[in-house]
């Protein structure tokens, strides 16, 4: 059970998770996740082979409706919340280095 | 008027008839924050100039005598997770110290449109993730019944503001007991209907599956009353629902004959707190002498439903927090080169702990190669907890439980060891997993003078069964059972300064240096 995190592992989950840690946070994280894997693998004691996943308790299908605009133009409102704008556009840092 | 501890519904009453007025019970809630907020620190904003002035406006509609709606004139506090228009939503935590939403959410909505007020936003565990609001940005809230100990989480804020007189109602959003287990420890009412029944459009998503918004009370009454104006089916929500028994003001009989009670023998097992036990035991007896037909029986597959539950918790936060990356709103890390450092740089910044250790777990089941192993798995056996659950309710009208296995825990006790903490969450989560309605009641308060919960389950769509038996439970103890802190009363209106309008600057201050915030 023990270092069923590698390091590969961790690098690997931080980029997914766009979280960029220290090396005692990476020690940290990578404790923290094998004990809660070690727990979680606790669902291997039930046979689950047959059952269908559950991702919604009731039968839900999509909702659709006609694409009608129903609220108002709240873009500059929107934009006030933004760390930094220009011409009402978001600015972002360079994409490509 | 002694407004003190008053009921929301009495408080509304009194309103209507003249008694009292909106503004002068919103003055006695903000000078009630006055006096204890320092201490507690139920609120993240608290907006006195807003407050008043909305109270002001409810009070023109009641003297004109054009509809103000069944709460008119009631102080109410928003957990910061749900928007209102107009004050900033922070999740306590760093990455959106600077959020202000544009619109409000619809529970929300439907709180105002029925003449609630509402007073400010409440301290929260950062993004719903925790069992004792220790995990906010902004510092701990204190539980009223005795400040060394924690309000329970993640609503702890709306729990002990509930508690503290600091208002009259709250909102909450429970995913895997968030309403009902902080109602418990701060001996209050709380109730997280069936999933559906209120609209989550704008309630920050946890778990999207799981997250149903629920009121907080002083009582059941006040609790079914809250329930009433914000169950309805929103379009906003595609998961919401058309229910036309939502008027659930109307379950509130005292009359629980014949009503099939089911305890299940595994919740009482190692692991449970004595007095709660006992207290939760004697409530069913208690029920029982009433007429209720009260059993033991076997609950199948309860070991599993933490770890089920903290599999799909965390593959959900972790996508539904991806969205918190520094373009479009909240904290952006300030000397990013290119884009994707930015990402990375504001996000392990702005995240604290518990939030990045919550977002790395769900990254790590949800990826290629473990996601059938561990997501899939789960969702699995969410079925088969489900399935034990339609079983119990072919043959029970209602499930007894406890809502924690101890009281409040002191200040500081829980964070040491994530996964314990996690543990204490096992008689709640499987309400979410399986969609059910629950609600939490005080049933007994502990030696160190703690309050104790009773967690009473239904099957989906009998919030009226929970709460006939919850009314009936509750109109039996009242003398018994405080509803507000033993001893403290609110000597009617008078102005004090509330230190907490200034809070909102100083988070905002904050956020733009966040601390470094470890794993």
């Amino acid at each position: 059970m023990a270092n069923r995190i590698s390091d590969d592992i961790i690098e690997y989950v931080g980029i997914l998770a766009k979280l960029e840690l220290s090396g005692q946070e990476r020690e940290q994280a990578r404790r923290d996740m094998e004990e809660m894997l070690c727990y979680i693998d606790k669902l291997n004691e039930l046979d689950t082979s047959g059952v269908e996943p559950m991702s919604h308790v009731f039968q839900v299908q999509n909702v659709f409706r006609e694409d009608v605009v129903t609220n108002g133009d709240g873009g500059q409102e929107t934009l006030c919340n933004a760390p930094e704008q220009k011409d009402g556009m978001f600015v972002v840092p360079k994409t490509f280095v | 008027m002694e407004m003190g501890f008053a009921t929301a519904v009495e408080l509304a009453t009194a309103i209507q008839q003249g008694k009292t007025t909106a503004v002068e019970a919103m003055e006695a809630v903000l000078a009630r924050i006055g006096e204890t907020e320092e201490l507690y620190n139920c609120y993240v904003t608290v907006d006195r100039e807003r407050a008043l002035q909305k109270a002001e406006a409810v009070q023109k509609r009641i003297q004109a005598g054009e509809p103000a709606g069944p709460l008119a004139g009631v102080p109410v506090a928003i957990k910061d997770n749900l928007h209102v228009a107009g004050l900033p939503t922070t999740c306590s935590s760093r990455i959106l110290a600077s959020y202000r939403p544009t619109f409000s959410a619809e529970a929300v909505r439907r709180l105002e449109q029925a003449g609630a007020v509402v007073v400010g936003k409440t301290n929260m565990d950062e993004f719903a993730m925790g069992s004792t609001t220790e995990t906010s940005a902004w510092g701990v809230t204190r539980n009223p019944w005795n400040p060394g100990h924690v309000p329970g989480g993640s609503s702890g804020g709306s729990a002990a503001a509930v508690a503290a007189g600091e208002c009259f109602l709250a909102l909450g959003s429970d995913t895997g007991g968030s309403v009902r287990q902080p109602a418990s420890h701060c001996g209050v009412v709380g109730m997280k209907p069936t999933y559906g029944t209120v609209s989550r459009y704008g309630l920050v998503a946890y778990g999207s599956s799981l997250d149903q918004v629920g009121p907080l009370a002083r009582t059941v009454e006040d609790c079914a009353a809250v329930l009433e104006v914000i169950a309805a089916r929103d379009e906003k929500d595609s998961t919401s629902l058309a229910r036309e028994d939502t008027d659930f003001t109307k379950a509130l009989v005292q009359d629980v004959q014949g009503m099939r009670i089911g305890i299940p023998r595994d919740y009482f097992g190692q692991g449970l707190d004595e007095e709660v036990k006992e207290a939760v035991l004697e409530a069913a007896a208690l029920l029982g002498q009433q007429g209720a037909l009260v059993e033991e029986f076997d609950l199948d597959l309860v070991d599993y439903a933490v770890p089920a539950y903290y599999t799909i918790a965390a593959a959900e936060a972790s996508s539904n927090l991806e969205r918190f990356d520094g373009v479009k709103y909240g904290y952006r890390a300030a000397e990013a080169e290119e884009l994707h450092q930015m990402y990375k740089r504001t996000r392990s910044r702005g995240f604290g702990p518990e939030v990045k250790r919550r977002i790395m777990l769900g990254s790590f089941v949800l990826s290629a190669g473990y996601y059938d192993a561990y997501y899939l798995k789960a969702l699995k056996v969410k079925a088969m907890i489900k399935a034990a659950f339609d079983q119990a309710f072919a043959r029970y009208d209602c499930i007894v439980s406890p809502v924690a296995p101890t009281t409040a825990p002191g200040l500081g006790e829980s964070l040491q060891d994530p996964l314990r903490m996690y543990l204490g969450d096992i008689y709640t989560v499987s309400a979410n997993l399986a969609g059910l309605p629950a609600i939490s009641l005080p049933c007994g308060v502990d030696q160190k003078g703690l309050p104790i919960g009773l967690q009473l389950m239904g099957d989906c769509f009998q919030e009226k069964k929970l709460l006939r038996v919850a009314y009936t439970y509750g109109q039996l103890t009242q003398d018994k059972m405080p509803a507000g802190i033993p001893g403290q009363f609110v000597q009617g209106a008078k102005t004090v300064s509330c230190p907490k309008d200034q809070i909102e600057k100083a988070a905002v201050a904050e956020a733009h240096a966040p601390g470094k915030g470890g794993m």
